[in-house]
């Protein structure tokens, strides 16, 4: 089963929920980081034997001598990342998207690939026996999407896949949550956390994907969350009120189902809702 | 005039309070929200739209069946396994790249433009605003931003206001870079949280990789003493300021739910620095070529 943990606006705690579901099934998890700007994941679980890999996306060169200046790589290309001049062709390598359409339509051959950076992964096993599959993003580098596929390409479907998403609801978010069996959209009770909230809601529903949501510092802000919730028909998983010791140890980096009592049997009575119930909207 | 853009790679650390609350202080300014995936500005500053643009960022391919002979050169060729099995294509991952349209056979596919979301130039009781709204799931945020930001500049330079403060997205890909390429100065907004600190560091390699002047606010404080001196320590080692500490305080959202940027709600300590902050960052940026 694959669980994408997101949010519409950033900091209501999906990482703190994914590092802490994956670490209370343990051995069961394959928990993948694709917040691959901001990866946090690494933070709480820290890979023990781990193996670090680049990843690099195919991006255009080209032989001056083969060139024959016909254009067509500049007319196909659509987003400016190959412009051909009379003598010359420019390359702009951060633009491009991998299409392979300049390759393709170049008559006598003149571009080969080559590899642009992306970022890296890491792969290995956490203390708690959690399998991690962390992406992260190159900084400089724009596109995450591309990478955030390379990380998914990595699971390994006989174990419960944990996706840690970006926040947002663009083509990062689109790219992470894409093929999960399941959504758990975590939120907070304020005005930007309700706002947020709707928006990852049209998004999942636009993907036809189940979901239910976990409501972060349930006790501040206002019921509108919860009320939307009913109306709306989305099952309200979990509501965990704010608590000064979850927000120091969560500070420090600690996986809260160590620190605070009870929260591991949270954690595994919400696995128990979605992997059983798999209800939602 | 002077654009400054406000940042924290981590969401959540109070970017947007922090940007509503130095549009209250400040005077002579344009705002605007390049968040535009996920704006929460507007909640604040209740902007009234006298204009508004319809957002065209790119293209999606269509495949007609009629014309379809289900050869399969499409699905060959899409490095975006955008193309279903049966033949149709999937708009979320679709680039609009064109490959499949150029090469099939029967010129079976369409390339239409699509319509990625709204802006908008608002005013707002502070003055004008610029906002946005890109639509559920689609692509080309960082243009949009791109558009965003120039609209910002053109009513800047019409109405001669000396400051742009532009509210960034999280993160440090294509939205972020395109909130501040060519910008002024950049504001961090960071928390004393190991997150907060790991994505510091990685939005301040960002603003030096595009060698922008860079100051940094530290919001919650006092949840973790020991991050906060690490932070500061971090900052002097990056060679940027650090222009103010607020404390961990539930004003924010008691603001928030009033619709109120945190001046217009509360007054005391807070305010007092925030007053500070925007002293601090109108000599700043003077300073900026």
């Amino acid at each position: 089963m694959k669980i994408a943990i997101a949010s519409g606006k950033g900091g209501t705690g999906k990482t703190t929920l994914a590092v802490n579901l994956a670490a209370a099934l343990g051995n069961q998890a394959q928990l993948l980081d694709c917040d691959v700007e901001e990866p946090n994941v690494h933070l709480f679980l820290p890979l023990v034997q781990g193996q670090k890999e680049t990843i690099s996306a195919p991006v255009p060169e080209v032989d001056l001598d083969r060139c024959n200046f016909c254009g067509a790589c500049g007319q196909i290309c659509q987003f400016s990342a190959i412009v051909p001049l009379e003598q010359t062709v420019l390359i702009f390598p951060e633009m491009c998207h991998s299409c392979g359409g300049c390759y393709l339509v170049c008559e006598p051959g003149a571009l080969r690939e080559r590899g642009r950076e992306l970022g890296m992964i890491d792969r290995g096993l956490s203390q708690e026996g959690v399998h991690g599959v962390y992406g992260r993003l190159r900084v400089g580098e724009a596109m995450a999407p591309p990478l955030i596929r390379a990380v998914k390409a990595r699971m390994d479907l006989s174990r419960t896949v944990i996706i840690d998403a970006p926040p947002g609801t663009s083509c990062p978010v689109i790219a992470a949550m894409k093929g999960a069996d399941y959504v758990v959209l975590v939120t907070e009770p304020t005005p930007f956390g309700f706002h947020d909230l709707k928006l990852a809601v049209e998004t999942v529903r636009t993907m036809k994907l189940p979901m239910g949501v976990v409501i972060n510092r349930s006790d501040i802000g206002t019921a509108e969350v919860k009320n939307y919730c009913a109306r709306e028909a989305i099952p309200v998983l979990l509501s965990l009120p704010y608590s000064r010791p979850v927000a120091e140890a969560y500070s420090r980096g600690q996986l809260l189902v160590k620190e605070i009592p009870g929260f591991k049997e949270q954690m595994l009575a919400l696995f128990e809702q979605i992997s059983g119930g798999r209800q939602g909207s | 005039m002077r654009e400054l853009v406000i940042l924290s790679g981590k969401g959540g650390t109070g970017k947007t309070s922090i940007t509503a609350a130095l549009t209250a202080l400040g005077e002579s300014l344009v705002v605007c929200d390049c968040d535009v995936d996920a704006a929460d500005l507007h909640l604040l500053l209740a902007p009234t739209i006298k204009e508004s643009y319809q957002f065209s960022g790119g293209h999606e391919a269509q495949i007609d069946p009629a014309r379809c002979t289900q050869c399969g050169e499409c699905l060959e060729l899409c490095r975006f396994e955008a193309i279903t099995p049966d033949f149709q294509v999937d708009p979320f991952s679709c680039e609009g790249c064109k490959v499949c349209v150029h090469f099939c056979p029967a010129q079976a596919i369409d390339f239409l433009e699509t319509v990625d979301g709204d802006y908008f130039v608002s005013d707002t009781r502070f003055g004008p605003m610029v906002h946005a709204r890109l639509h559920i799931a689609a692509e080309n945020s960082g243009k949009l931003v791109t558009v965003v930001r120039r609209k910002a500049q053109e009513i800047a330079a019409a109405q001669k206001k000396n400051y742009i403060l532009v509210d960034g997205p999280p993160g440090i890909g294509c939205p972020v870079i395109a909130s501040l390429t060519g910008a002024h100065a950049v504001l961090l907004v960071t928390e004393p949280t190991v997150s907060g600190r790991h994505d510091l560091e990685r939005a301040a390699g960002l603003t030096a990789f595009f060698k922008i002047p860079t100051y940094a606010l530290i919001n919650k404080c006092d949840l973790n003493p020991q991050i906060t001196e690490e932070l500061v320590q971090l900052c002097e080692e990056r060679n940027f300021p650090v222009l103010g500490r607020l404390p961990y305080d539930p004003v924010f959202i008691q603001a928030m739910v009033a619709g109120k940027t945190l001046p217009e709600y509360t007054d005391g300590l807070l305010v007092e620095e925030l007053k500070n902050l925007w002293t601090k960052l109108q000599v700043a940026l003077q300073k900026t070529a």
